[in-house]
């Protein structure tokens, strides 16, 4: 076990290795979490800068309170009140919060590769929380925290991904994870919205949703990406909870010990029945409290030593 | 291939423990509230050992919990991330007496480390620290309660510990270093 990256850029790029030293370092950090005073020091004098050009509240509060965990000092800086509104570059801004000495820059964008971008200049680390529709790491690696806590293993389950793929970088950041762990990935969805082309990331696509959930032993549930769609992607919300939300009845078909996940913010009576969201075969609140560990271990990771570092001008 | 010696093989391992369990009854009279703490990995192992034989002379279990003091290192922007495994304490540390428990006391850096993670789960009556080597080297003003054996060492010298829960046999060895 070992890690020797700065940055978090994206799954794709990591080794199983990585991800299960991830994984066994959040185990550490979640049992922080449940004692009296769930604060350690190992992150002490250090400054964490949220910039989160793309508007997020769950995911900036988890590395909120991650960072204030490892006792690291942490600041926000959103889009809406920041200079980028006045016509400062990406690159003039995060040289301008470097100059505070930041040293984890933890960033959310719209543009695909923003934070790769930013890597490449920057004296501090730097961490994904999601860049458009093409990754967030994090969110992959509390899923598969929580797969592994629940099941005990990731290697050989299968695991349903339904809704709107095309769109979602939780997607793409959950098959990179879930294939490197060795489970079995379905996509299901709208056609339009789950193109065969994901095939080629190693996992089988199918529109039959009856099918896509028979076997699962996880289901994951995705929102509609109404904000990324630049046309109508499928007819109507009612068509889409009709043929592909998750009901009761579909439910009943479905493995007993099938569980329940979806990264949030959920579009109850959508994409998930509510009665089914609050139910014991639900660990959608689970992600929530495994999503903070994960992220400490993240934070406490890339924290490490540094070698050698090469920055671009 | 480095030199090595054998400090202490399966037998006299077992005497020592003993021996410091021994120490241990003998220095704390009132037995209900003495608890161990096993600092990972290769004190977890000892400290089990210990409270089983601590169980025997007081006819009582005697809680074990676990740290891992890698949150609390002074040299973690100077290395790679440690390796963490959870740190359980299951009982209230309130009011008890704590012994920490460590394979191979060295710098003082971990025990200190042990007792700033031990300082969050509550108010101690009174920490102990049991070690089953002393190679000396300190760099903080710490001292061990219980050894089971002091081994004057060099630097450029390591101390070894097999333990049977992963390896063959119960062994430490005394391994010299190329120098460097």
């Amino acid at each position: 076990m070992s890690w020797n990256r700065k940055h978090l850029l994206d799954i794709q790029s990591l080794s199983a290795d990585e991800i299960v030293t991830v994984l066994d370092t959040a185990r550490a950090f979640k049992a922080v979490g449940e004692r009296a005073i769930k604060k350690v020091p190992a992150l002490r004098g250090k400054t964490v800068v949220n910039l989160f050009v793309e508007p997020s509240t769950r995911t900036r509060i988890s590395f909120e309170l991650a960072a204030q965990r490892l006792t690291a000092d942490i600041i926000n800086f959103s889009a809406e009140a920041s200079s980028l509104k006045k016509g400062e570059t990406l690159k003039d801004t995060a040289r301008n919060l470097e100059a505070l000495n930041a040293d984890i820059i933890v960033m959310r964008h719209s543009a695909s590769g923003a934070p790769h971008f930013l890597a490449r200049f920057l004296h501090a680390s730097v961490v994904n929380a999601g860049d458009g529709a093409h990754e967030h790491p994090t969110q992959a690696l509390l899923d598969a925290f929580t797969i592994r806590e629940k099941k005990g293993k990731i290697a050989g389950l299968n695991v349903t991904i339904l809704g709107d793929i095309l769109y979602s970088r939780v997607a793409r950041s959950n098959i990179w994870a879930l294939t490197k762990l060795g489970a079995n990935v379905t996509l299901c969805g709208p056609s339009t919205l789950v193109p065969k082309v994901f095939e080629k990331m190693g996992c089988r696509v199918t529109y039959n949703v009856e099918e896509a959930i028979a076997e699962a032993d996880i289901i994951n549930l995705l929102r509609i990406q109404h904000e990324r769609q630049r046309k109508t992607m499928f007819p109507s919300i009612g068509e889409y909870t009709s043929l592909f939300g998750l009901t009761a009845a579909r439910l009943a078909r479905t493995k007993p010990e099938a569980l329940i996940m979806h990264p949030g913010p959920i579009n109850r009576g959508v994409e998930i029945d509510s009665q089914i969201a609050d139910s014991v075969r639900s660990v959608i609140l689970d992600q929530v409290t495994n999503g903070l560990a994960v992220r400490m271990a993240v934070l406490f990771l890339i924290n490490g030593g540094k070698g050698p570092q090469e920055v671009a001008a | 291939m480095p030199d090595s010696t054998l400090i202490l093989d399966a037998k006299a391992m077992e005497r020592a423990l003993t021996r410091i369990a021994h120490e241990i009854a003998e220095r704390n009279e009132n037995s209900a509230e003495v608890a161990l703490v096993g600092i990972h990995r290769g004190g977890v192992f000892l400290a089990r050992r210990l409270a089983g034989i601590l169980s025997g002379i007081w006819s009582q279990p005697v809680p074990v919990g676990t740290v891992d003091v890698g949150m609390h290192r002074d040299d973690l922007d100077r290395q790679p991330a440690p390796t963490l495994q959870p740190t359980m304490i299951p009982f209230d540390v309130t009011g008890k007496t704590v012994i920490l428990v460590d394979d191979v006391l060295f710098s003082g850096r971990t025990a200190r480390a042990a007792l700033d993670a031990l300082a969050d789960f509550g108010r101690a009556r009174r920490i102990q620290l049991a070690v089953l080597i002393d190679r000396g080297h300190r760099e903080l003003p710490i001292k061990p309660d219980f050894v089971g054996k002091n081994v004057p060492t060099a630097l450029n010298e390591r101390i070894r510990v097999c333990f049977r829960e992963e390896a063959a046999a119960d062994s430490v060895t005394l391994e010299k270093r190329p120098s460097a």
